[in-house]
Parts: C-alpha cells; structure tokens; sequence
C-alpha cells in the first residue's frame, strides 16, 4: 500500500444533499479527504455530521450527490466520469480502484471499498470478548480461509493457519491500544474509555483505507484523550489511513487534525487548516453566537 | 425481647391479612373454573353442577400455602440474603468444582447414553425394555436434536423462530413422499429430507429479514401453521389428516429388521425380536444428534458462527464491519432447518406413519420451551431441558401407582401441562436465563473465561 502523503484525494464528497421528508439534513455539501491525513469534521449539535457518515459508510442513501473512494494508485481518479455514466458501483484495476459509495449497501462499503467507522453511542458486542469482537472484524478474509465453512467444518488445517494469523494481528492491535490483558474478558465489561478504543482497534482489523470516527473522544478524561492522539496520529502515520473524524473536544480537532470542515445545519460554512477554521468570523458565529460588536444591535431588534 | 415478640406478632398479622387477600383472589379465579361444571344429562341437556367442597378446598390450599410464604419462607430468604457473601477460598474451590464436573460430565453423559439401551436390555430384558429405549430414549433424543438445531436460529443467531416444527413437517413428509412414490433408501433421503428443509428455512428466511422480535415471532408462527394446513389440504399429496401410513423403514445396510429369512435376526442368528430394530433406531438417533452437536460446536468456532453471535449482539456493528447479514441470517435459518429435517426424516422412518397431527404449534411451543428452559445457547442445557420436558412427560404415564391414593379415574398424564407451566414459573424466577446461561467464549488467548448471561444479548429478533 502506498504510505505517501502525496497530496492526493481519498475520498471526494460532491454536491452530497441529504433529505428526510421536509428536512433538508445536508444540503449541497463537498469536501476532499486527502490521503494519509485527518480530517475533522465539525459544527454544533444538530449540524449534520453523523448524517454525512451514514451517507459515506452506505447506512443511508443520499438524495442527491457523489461520494468517490479511491485507493492503489491516483491515476484511477481518471475513470470518475465514465464509472458515474456506466451506473456500476465501482472498477477495480490492477494497480487501484475506484468506488462510488452512494451506490454500494452498507456492508460493501466496508467490504470492497475498506471504509470503517465507528458510533457515536459505541457499538461493540457486549457478551464477547475483546478477541472475538477483533475476530469479528476479520470476518470476510476468515471467511474465505474457512472456504465458506465448508472447509473449516471439516477441519482443514488452511484454516486454522489463517484463524492464527487472525489471532495474532488482533494480539498486535491490542498491545498497540493497551488492551492485551483485558482479551478474554467480554467487551460489556471494559471501562468506558476501553471500549472507544476497543471499537478503533476493531475497525482497524477490517484493514480500512478510510476510518472514519464518530466523537472518538467523546466521555474521555484529558490524559485518555491526549493518548488517543498519539494513537491516531501513529494510525495515520503508520498504517496509510486516511481519517475522517467527528469532534467535539477542540483539544483533539486542533491537536491532531491536518484539515477541518465545519457544518452548520446541513451547511458548510468553512474548510481548510486548523488555524484558519478558528479565526472563521463564520465558524465563531456558528459555535458562539453573534460577534460582540452586533450584541447590542441584536438586543436592539429583539426589543431589550 | 419484646420487641421481637411484638415484630413477630405484627408479622403474624401482616401474613394472615395476605394468606386472606390471596384466598379472596384465588376464590374470583376459580369459581368458574372449579366451582362450576356444566354437562349432559341423559336427555340430552345441559346441566349446571356446582362443586362447593372441591372449589373450597383448594382455595383453602393455595389461602395456606400463601400464609407459609409470608410467615416463614420470605424471613428466611431475606435472612439468607444477609448472610455474607462466600469468601475467595470457598469460591475458587467451587469453580474447580465446575471444572472438574465440565470435564467429566460431558463424556460420562456421552458414555450413558452410548450404553443407555445395553443397560435396560440387560435390567429389564426384551419385553419391558423397547417401552424404555422407544418411549424415552428414542424420543427424548428426537427433542435434544431439535432443540439444538433450534439452537442455532434463535441461541446463536438471536432469530426468534416459532415454527420451527415446519421444517421438521417438511423433512418426515419429504423422506415419507419420496419412499413411498419412488422407493429410494433411507440413507439416500436422509441427506435429501435436510437440503429440502434448508430450502425451505431460506424460503422463509427472504421475507423475514427485515423483521425483529414480535413481528418476526409472528411471521414464523404464520408460516408454521401455512405448512400445517398444506399438509391437511393438499390431499391428493399428502392424504391429508389421514396421513401417510406404511412408510417403509429404515435397514440396516440394506438388511431389513423383520422375522423373514433375511432379515437382521436371522442373518446373525439371533432369535426374532422386534427390540433389535428400537436399539437400531436408538443409535441412528443418538449419532444425528451428536452430528447436530459436533457440527454447531465447530461452527461456533469458526467464522460464520461467530457471525451469528455477533448478529445477535448488534446487527448494526456487524454491517459496519462488512458483514453480510442477509446471507448470515439465512444461513443461520438455513442450518437450522436442515436438522429439524435430519430429525424429520427419522421421525417418519421410525412411526411409519406420519400425519399433520404431529405437527402442531405445541410441538414448536415444546422445542423452544426446551431451548429457553437450557439457556439460550448452550448445548448440555438443552440436553438436561429436554430430559426434564420429554422424560417428564412419560414418566407421568408410569405413575399408575397414584390411582391407588387417588381413586381409579385420575389420570397423571391429564396434569402434564400443569406440571410444565409450574416448572416454567419456577425456572424463570430461579434462573430467567435459563438452566446454563453462562456463554462459553468460542477463542481465548490466556485463560477461557464464561461470560456471565446479563452482558450477552438475547438478540432483537
């Protein structure tokens, strides 16, 4: 896999609109992943931002719009056009592939296109345990090492070789997430911070090219946040992964992120460096309220 | 001192105004059920008698047994309840108890039922013995392979099945319409009867996947009665409620269990007896059952079974991961079914005879019970469910020795379904999650450690 930072674009939101009935959820909404960075997605409650993760992950439909993953090698990116006018999912060459997600079911999107995510209200499954969860998010490659049961039934031994190349991935990622003598406990169990790294760690397993975090530092203390940065930055810098992450806590969004998109009701109202999203009068106003200088303005209308 | 006697004599009070309040209750419920009991007379009419003792008898029971409750069982729960918990020593003790009793019952339990037939062919001998191996061995075991095929769907997978006796329907009426009209051999059909089933487990697999819980119970309860009534309408197939009859059985390698000269007896020169063939059929029964065993038992550990968990924890999660759900719900439908037709063919060659009569809801009702009653998912309660449930039914058929005391009218088996209901109530206080609720892990790194029933999910649907 290429680990560049190239400047190239991983995934490309176009013109993406989201209604439910009357309510316009999204409207008109692009932006560019570019490979091997974070990105932060950012606004008020109520903006949209889980909205634009179930579109990318496939869990909702979009109305309108184009979301296009790219992964192997750029030059894919040129088939864009003539992949939308053919009304397939996606093309797959040799050296990349090229999919459009709006396209593809939910568990496709994770499958074929590698992209993985997280929930906001953590979804892990309470009554395994921290491995089997990992092993769970191996499921597909298992699946076709056990020969679509079949082989794995009659206890061929190509499978038990993969199930312990499984194992010991999962052994990897939960040294790497501080999570090793928790395994063979059930995942209902960890503390609350556990189980948000425990749900990063199983999204990892899937071997994504995007991950995509909903409020990953959502309940945490300063000093668990302050480790998932350093996770996250060695995910991006190690791994290729492309994040695209939902945030609240300004600590981690400004902390680690090398590109910002903020949404105000369905809306982008800013996008580009850290820094510049702060000082965004737009972005200010959205998060705070009007400036100081219109305050008195403002009360003047209402009639204090 | 005092205060004790005045706390006791309070007590006392509190649990005859109870014991009063319960009788008055019981005495509304039960004046037309008990107190009232409509006939025929000679011409023909109906007649109202009423049964004033009986009414006031039991309600005087159930008044006391109230006021033994209050009075003296709930002080000593409660005191028990204070008592402290057991210390670290007594508790690692009892777990190595449970270790040790997990790795000796399994295959002693294996052992017994290996022998089971051995035991009362020498006990009882020939006569008394086929009433034992047919009536309890075989038929219990008929339920352990139900239940853990039932396993599957709605342990496993968290699918809440109710017509589950469908597929069984579809697996005795495969291997039955197929002997019968083409004469092929039981082994040829045995496997045939569980494709035909899995088809249709994942015919009804289609409509239901979009369902959850109620509305999933429903549908299967639906399709359930829908092959019920196909079976009892279709007549030109199926003969309707008149069933099937002399449906050929099954041979031992091609050599049929009758007095003939080639028959079993006679090609091993034993003397006729139509034990052989229940010994046989005991040991058919008792190897699909153990196949329905070792297949679930490794498709837990692999990754299709873990699927199935993971469905039922959280669907959503499972999506998200690239699991395809579709294709795991219908082949947790799919595996399911395919053993109820396993048993459904082994039912038809062992009676001979099947009608739509067998294959009523109750029957569903009786699989589920057992899977619920064991704990949803785990394979040795299913096994102790079932003995309980099926063992206890016939046991009530040998109980002639209450007409005795009771007179020669009563009837032990007419208490059957009293007996379930209690045993229910009493299961679900004592243990809601049924008898084993402790989820075994299916991989470990270190140390195998169960998980307890409250973190594990009982699945949506």
């Amino acid at each position: 896999m290429d680990s560049a930072r190239d400047g190239s674009t991983v995934l490309r939101v176009e013109h993406l609109t989201m209604r439910f009935g009357g309510l316009v959820a999204i409207d008109n909404l692009s932006f560019d992943v570019k490979r091997g960075t974070i990105t932060a997605l950012i606004g008020p409650n109520g903006a949209g931002k889980t909205t634009v993760f179930n579109c990318i992950t496939g869990f909702y439909k979009p109305t309108e719009g184009r979301i296009a993953l790219q992964r192997g090698d750029a030059a894919v990116w040129g088939s864009l056009e003539s992949l939308t006018d053919s009304g397939k999912r996606g093309v797959v060459r040799a050296d990349g592939a090229l999919y459009l997600l709006e396209r593809m079911p939910d568990f496709l999107v994770a499958q074929q296109a590698r992209v993985a995510r997280t929930f906001q209200n953590i979804r892990l499954f309470p009554g395994m345990t921290v491995l089997e969860n990992l092993l769970v998010a191996q499921h597909n490659p298992l699946m076709l090492a056990s020969g679509y049961t079949f082989l794995g039934v009659l206890g061929f031994p190509s499978y038990a070789s993969a199930e312990r190349a499984a194992l010991d991935k999962a052994r990897g990622w939960l040294e790497r997430f501080g999570l090793i003598e928790r395994a063979d406990d059930p995942a209902g169990v960890l503390p609350y911070g556990a189980q948000r790294r425990l749900e990063i760690a199983r999204a990892m397993c899937t071997e994504p090219v995007l991950l995509c975090l909903d409020e990953p530092a959502a309940g945490l203390n300063p000093r668990e946040s302050a480790e998932l940065n350093e996770l996250l930055l060695a995910i991006r810098d190690e791994f290729a992964v492309s994040i695209l992450l939902i945030e609240h806590d300004m600590s981690v969004v400004m902390g680690i992120s090398d590109h910002v998109v903020v949404l105000d009701y369905g809306v982008k109202i800013a996008d580009g460096a850290p820094e510049a999203v702060r000082n965004d009068a737009k972005v200010i106003a959205a998060y705070l309220g009007v400036a100081d200088d219109e305050v008195a303005k403002v009360e003047a209308e209402v009639g204090l | 001192m005092g205060s004790g006697a005045q706390s006791k004599r309070v007590d006392m009070t509190g649990a005859l105004r109870d014991a009063g309040f319960t009788g008055l209750i019981a005495f509304g419920v039960l004046l037309p059920l008990i107190g009232f009991l409509t006939g025929v007379d000679g011409s023909n009419q109906l007649v109202l008698t009423t049964r004033w003792p009986l009414l006031f008898a039991v309600v005087a029971i159930i008044a006391a047994c109230r006021f033994l409750y209050c009075f003296a069982l709930m002080p000593w729960l409660a005191r028990r309840a204070q008592r402290p918990a057991p210390s670290p020593t007594q508790a690692s003790f009892s777990l190595k108890l449970r270790g040790a009793l997990a790795r000796w019952f399994i295959p002693s339990a294996i052992g017994f039922f290996v022998a089971y037939p051995l035991i009362i062919y020498f006990a009882i001998g020939t006569s008394g013995g086929q009433k034992w191996i047919d009536n309890f061995g075989i038929q219990i075991l008929i339920y352990v392979m139900l239940g853990w095929g039932l396993n599957i769907v709605v342990g496993l997978a968290g699918l809440l099945d109710l017509g589950y006796v469908a597929f069984y329907a579809v697996g005795a009426y495969s291997y039955a319409l197929l002997a019968k009209t083409f004469g092929l051999s039981f082994w040829i059909l045995l496997p045939l009867a569980g494709v035909l089933s899995s088809f249709w487990g994942i015919l009804l697999g289609f409509p239901v996947l979009r369902l959850r819980g109620d509305y999933l119970a429903i549908v299967t309860l639906a399709f359930g009665e829908i092959i019920r009534l196909i079976l009892i309408n279709w007549v030109a197939l199926t003969n309707g409620y008149a069933g099937i009859i002399s449906i050929p059985r099954p041979t031992f390698f091609g050599i049929p269990f009758n007095a003939n000269d080639d028959g079993f007896a006679a090609t091993f020169g034993l003397s006729y007896s139509p034990l052989y063939r229940v010994i046989f059929l005991y040991y058919l029964i008792l190897a699909l059952a153990l196949l329905t065993c070792f297949v679930t038992v490794r498709l837990r550990r692999l990754p299709i079974g873990r699927a199935w968990e993971a469905l039922r924890e959280d669907e959503i999660a499972c999506r998200s991961l690239g699991i395809n759900t579709t294709n795991t719900k219908l082949t947790a439908f799919a595996m399911g079914a395919m053993f109820a037709g396993f048993a459904g063919s082994f039912f038809a060659a062992r009676e001979a005879f099947i009608s739509p009569e067998s294959f009523t809801f109750i029957e569903s009702a009786t699989i589920l019970a057992i899977v619920v009653l064991g704990g949803m998912g785990s394979q040795i309660g299913v096994v102790i469910a079932a003995i309980v449930m099926i063992g206890g039914t016939e046991i009530l058929r040998e109980l002639d020795f209450l007409k005795t005391i009771f007179g020669p009218t009563f009837d032990p088996t007419q208490y059957r379904m009293l007996l379930f209901g209690f045993a229910m109530v009493v299961i679900m206080i004592w243990r809601p999650r049924g008898l084993i609720s402790m989820r075994e892990p299916s991989v470990f790194l270190k140390e195998r450690k169960a998980i307890a029933a409250d973190l594990v999910k009982q699945g949506r649907g």
